[in-house]
């Protein structure tokens, strides 16, 4: 079961409630995604600790239903 | 042997390893090739682990990293991140000075 842009938006969203999220579906199969996350949770952390923190709030979802999720993090 | 020692012992005993889908001379997925070609481009020489040929790797490295997706890069017992950390960090020159760092350049 693949997710939608929505989907992803929401479960980010709910976890991390300052982010600035751009989704892009990268060649428009539901499957592959591109994900730029601005948040304040981001400053003074590390890429992996920053990554981290994308995937929790993915909740187990990114390496099943979510096979390919590229991520780009920022504070702010 | 427990699967945590078994990576624990490719980890240490590769300078650099990466755990990917496929071979470096093959790999089987765009983020696996992504990193391979990367490093190829440094001219570092580095372990390729298939993790499509043992579940048990495959499933372990995920949790022993606390990271869900594979390919995943270890430098001298590091875990330095997936395809996106490592691309960021190639592109802004980052990747090469660490691995100079290391001494592996």
């Amino acid at each position: 079961m693949a997710l939608s842009i929505k989907e992803i938006k929401e479960l980010i969203t709910s976890s991390i409630p300052d982010a600035i999220i751009e989704i892009k579906d990268l060649v428009g199969d539901n499957n592959h995604y591109s994900a730029k996350i601005i948040s304040k949770i981001f400053n003074n952390k590390s890429k992996i600790e920053q990554h981290k923190l994308v995937y929790k709030s993915l909740q187990g979802k990114m390496g099943n239903e979510l096979h390919a999720l590229s991520i780009t993090t920022e504070g702010k | 042997m427990e699967i945590k020692e078994k990576l624990k012992k490719i980890i240490d005993s590769n300078d650099v390893c990466l755990f990917m889908k496929g071979v470096p001379t093959a790999p089987q997925c765009g983020f696996s090739m992504t990193i391979s070609k990367i490093l190829k481009h440094l001219n570092i020489n580095f372990e390729g682990i298939n993790v499509l040929e043992d579940e048990n790797i495959r499933q372990g490295i995920k949790e022993y990293s606390d990271w869900p997706t594979i390919p995943q890069l270890y430098v001298k017992g590091e875990f330095i991140g997936g395809c996106d950390i490592v691309k960021e960090m190639f592109e802004q020159g980052e990747l090469k000075d660490l691995l100079e760092k290391k001494n592996l350049i």
